[in-house]
């Protein structure tokens, strides 16, 4: 499987196909369809995956299996691309150690690749007895050192677990060939697993949301689209075709958003996300043609990574290249300045909320860095810096999205701004070294924020509202079991200490800033985090109360609400499960001092974490965190800060009511929250304000008067010219010229057509008069 | 040598030809007239090839013949269709291509 995961987007690609053909004739619309090929593509993603522990549990040929796998399999590129890259200096360290690796595979090996160095006339490999694993001689261009000396330098029981990547031609343009292919390690199987798990359950939480919809087949097929989008997104082994699949799950995303286009606001709220992810976008593209290039005229990127990690790329390309996509980073995964379509694209359907801005579309940002992150690692030198751009964007927007979830009255706005604060913690963590726990966040947060998300979706289903204040309230008894699961969710989206996902993710990135980057580590990362986790708390809070406590309100009080159908109360308490369960998968070494067992801790770094040079090693300052006690009692704190003060402010009415009205200050404060900080008025009134009036009626007014002015005089002038031209010598020289010819012609025509007389003979006898001419000229001649 | 016999006789032989396909009106005529010609030809062929003690004048001539053949042929057909058309086979009725 590891090697057909090609199989699994084309998949869902032709199940949007088979929608649009035949959806409407089936009897459920096409859900039918797209349930069906989500399911199957969920089974091979999870054969992915178990694939993949396989391999790291056994790697292949050995733990020096990259030295191997140069040799023996062709078609692993990336063996061959560190083959290149590697300084030969490194072999030493290969002999020292790896007692993982059984002896019959690495001697095995060890005669491979001497097999391969005879024939070249280099000395071949020898054996180091002490620990049973070959050890190669200074012939061997260091491949197979490669991964002695990740191994040596590195975490001691990692074996180096090579990728699979497989790839064809995709086209050839002068000397430059463009390939096209899979790539599969822990990170892509994961999020082939997160992807086809969100989207099987929206699938199925969606043929009860949008039942009965006008647009139902459309719907589904858009949805089949965008799973087939983001799996060809993740399993890229290129940045060219990521490009392809980083537009393609913006397309659906604008589909999506505008699903109901009939309203305007819908339509424009698609517009918006399009068109700010299109600022995004030359961004990208700015980065990638300068990472081909830094690559040297290569879109691959283990070739990309590995040339950035062993420092053969100058670091000025670096950090102008990771600048670059920070800025598509900042508008696809709704960073701020470029967030602000996030919130707006709420107006779509809310399965889509759920599965595309909180799971999956969005983190396309995140796994671009991480995808990337030799380029990142290096060119912004966050393993020695105490501060650099991607940390400052994540940290700025996990607090300003907080502060704005504050003030929002609906629930899917609040959880867009708790999923844009979500966001900049990964991004923050990526920007302080934290991988991993980027990554972990990753995959918690889009469990549990899909959870809350389809939960906003169960209550709005009846009332065909999201307005908490107006139209909630009171839901606790009525919908129990979405009230449960949103309880979870949200408990994990606080990160409750100690059950939930929530806080082992949360605080691994919070002990990430801590304790990596240079002397002192992120310091202001961990302030704001922090400051970011009480937020959330108290905001997440303050819906919990709008939502289920009170009396009903508004249209809620109207209706007669009761629990949904298993259809959406079913997926919901699968997502809920999972907000608790996953957290586990990356239980740190020590918790307060207890020892947790081997085979239960990091079991997520040990899978997911690319090993390899492809990925920063020690050797460019990339570490780990380890648990700190301090931290995980301080963000315990915040969450009881948090919590605690939102209690004291809803149910005891508490603190200073109405101090927005009373004081200036917290009135202002109060008023660029709700304006969203002005960004919206800035783009639309200023920016787009300033281009449609005063710019353009300058532009106009240079159009009208000067440049119309020069188009006029050369338009005369040209007149002019033409007018002569006509006259004097088009009717006067050329035309006399063609009549002459013609009436030439035509008056020898004439003439000529006598002799024409249609006599057979008669033409024979012109012919022998004109032999006989032509005999007399040659006997006068020749006499 | 009697070169100068065959030469005349050719010469003749030519000369008529020549009237024929001139003058005569009835395509079958000409045809033959045409035949004329080219026997001419073939008694200078002949006659040359003999003076000068080279076979290769005695070749041409068999190719003419050959060649004169497959004319006559294919000019018989054209003279068979222009009959079936008009009824006739005088030449002279024969002038679509009248400038």
């Amino acid at each position: 499987m590891l090697t057909h995961v090609w199989i699994i987007p084309l998949i869902p690609a032709l199940s949007f196909v088979a929608i649009l053909a035949f959806g409407k004739k089936l009897p459920k619309k096409g859900s039918e369809i797209g349930i069906a090929s989500v399911a199957i593509c969920l089974v091979l993603a999870v054969t992915t995956g178990i694939g993949w522990i396989n391999r790291v549990n056994h790697p292949p040929e050995s733990a020096h299996g990259e030295a191997a796998a140069a040799t023996l399999e062709g078609h692993e590129a990336e063996a061959t691309a560190e083959a290149d890259h590697t300084p030969a200096d490194a072999t030493d360290q290969a002999t020292t150690e790896d007692d993982h690796a059984t002896e019959a595979t690495a001697s095995e090996d060890a005669h491979a690749t001497e097999d391969a160095h005879e024939a070249s006339g280099e000395a071949g490999a020898t054996e180091d007895e002490g620990h049973g694993t070959e050890a190669t001689s200074e012939g061997d261009h260091g491949e197979a050192a490669a991964g002695g000396e990740e191994h040596a330098e590195g975490e001691e029981e990692h074996h180096v677990t090579p990728p699979v990547q497989r790839n064809v031609t995709w086209f050839e343009t002068g000397d430059v060939t463009i390939k096209a292919g899979t790539l599969v390690d822990g990170l892509s199987a994961l999020m082939l697993v997160i992807v086809t798990f969100i989207s099987l359950l929206v699938h199925v939480f969606s043929t009860d949301y949008v039942g009965g919809d006008r647009r139902e087949t459309h719907y589904f097929a858009f949805l089949s689209l965008f799973t087939a989008a983001m799996l060809f997104y993740v399993i890229s082994d290129n940045t060219l075709q990521m490009v392809v699949g980083w537009e393609l799950v913006g397309l659906c995303s604008f589909g999506l958003i505008g699903h109901w286009w009939e309203e305007k606001n819908n339509s424009d709220a698609a517009l918006k996300a399009f068109l700010t992810n299109r600022v995004g976008d030359i961004g990208l593209l700015i980065g990638v043609s300068i990472l081909y290039f830094a690559a040297g005229h290569s879109f691959d990127v283990l070739k990309l990574n590995t040339m950035a990690n062993a420092g053969e790329i100058r670091h000025s390309l670096l950090l102008i290249g990771s600048l670059c996509l920070i800025t598509a980073v900042m508008s696809k995964s709704g960073q701020f300045i470029l967030h602000t379509w996030l919130p707006d694209a709420m107006a779509g359907p809310t399965p889509v909320s759920a599965l595309i801005h909180a799971a999956t579309m969005v983190v396309a940002g995140i796994y671009l860095v991480a995808r990337n992150y030799g380029v990142f690692f290096n060119g912004l030198s966050i393993g020695t810096a105490n501060v650099n751009a991607l940390a400052v964007v994540g940290c700025v927007t996990l607090l300003f999205g907080a502060f704005l979830a504050f003030v929002q009255t609906d629930i899917k706005k609040v959880l867009a701004y708790s999923t844009v604060s979500q966001l900049g913690y990964m991004v923050a963590a990526l920007g302080v070294g934290a991988w991993t726990a980027a990554i972990f966040h990753l995959f918690t947060h889009a469990i549990f924020k899909a959870c809350l998300f389809l939960g906003s979706g169960s209550l709005a289903h009846h009332i065909h509202s999201f307005d908490m204040k107006k139209d909630m309230g009171g839901m606790r008894k009525r919908m129990p079991i979405t009230h449960a699961t949103f309880v979870i969710g949200t408990l994990a989206l606080m990160g409750f200490p100690l059950i939930t996902a929530g806080f082992w993710s949360k605080d691994e990135i919070l002990a990430g800033a801590h304790m990596l980057g240079g002397d002192g580590g992120y310091k202001f990362a961990v302030i704001m985090g922090l400051l970011g986790a009480v937020c959330t708390c108290a905001y997440m809070t303050r819906a919990y109360y709008y939502v289920f406590m009170g009396e009903p309100r508004g249209k809620s009080a109207e209706h007669e609400l009761h629990e949904n159908g298993p259809r959406i109360t079913v997926p919901l308490m699968i997502l809920a499960a999972g907000s608790i369960v996953v957290g586990y998968a990356n239980l740190p070494e020590k918790v307060f001092g207890i020892g947790v067992p081997e085979s239960l801790s990091l079991r997520f770094e040990h899978f997911i974490e690319p090993t390899g040079v492809y990925f920063p090693s020690a050797d460019n300052n990339f570490s780990h965190p380890e648990f700190v006690p301090w931290i995980a009692l301080v963000s315990a704190l915040a969450i009881i800060i948090g919590a605690g003060s939102a209690y004291l402010w809803y149910w005891k009415g508490k603190g200073p009511h109405g101090i927005t009205q009373r004081n200036k200050l917290a009135r202002g404060g109060y008023k660029v929250l709700e304006n969203k900080y002005y960004l919206d008025w800035l783009y639309t009134d200023v920016i787009v304000g300033f281009i449609k009036g005063p710019f353009a009626r300058a532009t106009n007014w240079f159009n009208q008067n000067i440049l119309d002015g020069i188009v006029n005089a050369v338009g005369k002038g040209a007149r002019q010219v033409g007018g002569f031209v006509y006259n004097r010598i088009d009717q006067g020289v050329v035309d006399t010229v063609v009549n002459a010819s013609g009436s030439g012609a035509e008056l020898t025509g004439q003439g000529a057509s006598k002799f024409q007389t249609g006599k057979v003979q008669a033409y024979a006898a012109y012919l022998f008069l004109g032999a006989t001419i032509l005999a007399a000229i040659f006997v006068v001649v020749a006499s | 040598m009697f070169l100068n016999q065959f030469l005349m006789l050719a010469a003749a032989l030519f000369c008529i030809g020549v009237y024929g396909v001139i003058a005569r009106k009835n395509g079958v005529m000409v045809l033959m007239s045409i035949e004329l010609i080219l026997n001419a030809v073939n008694i200078n062929l002949v006659a040359f090839s003999t003076v000068n003690g080279a076979i290769s004048g005695q070749v041409f001539a068999l190719f003419v013949i050959a060649v004169a053949a497959a004319e006559v042929g294919v000019g018989l057909a054209i003279v068979l269709a222009i009959f079936r058309n008009y009824k006739t086979v005088d030449l002279d009725q024969v002038d679509l291509m009248k400038g």
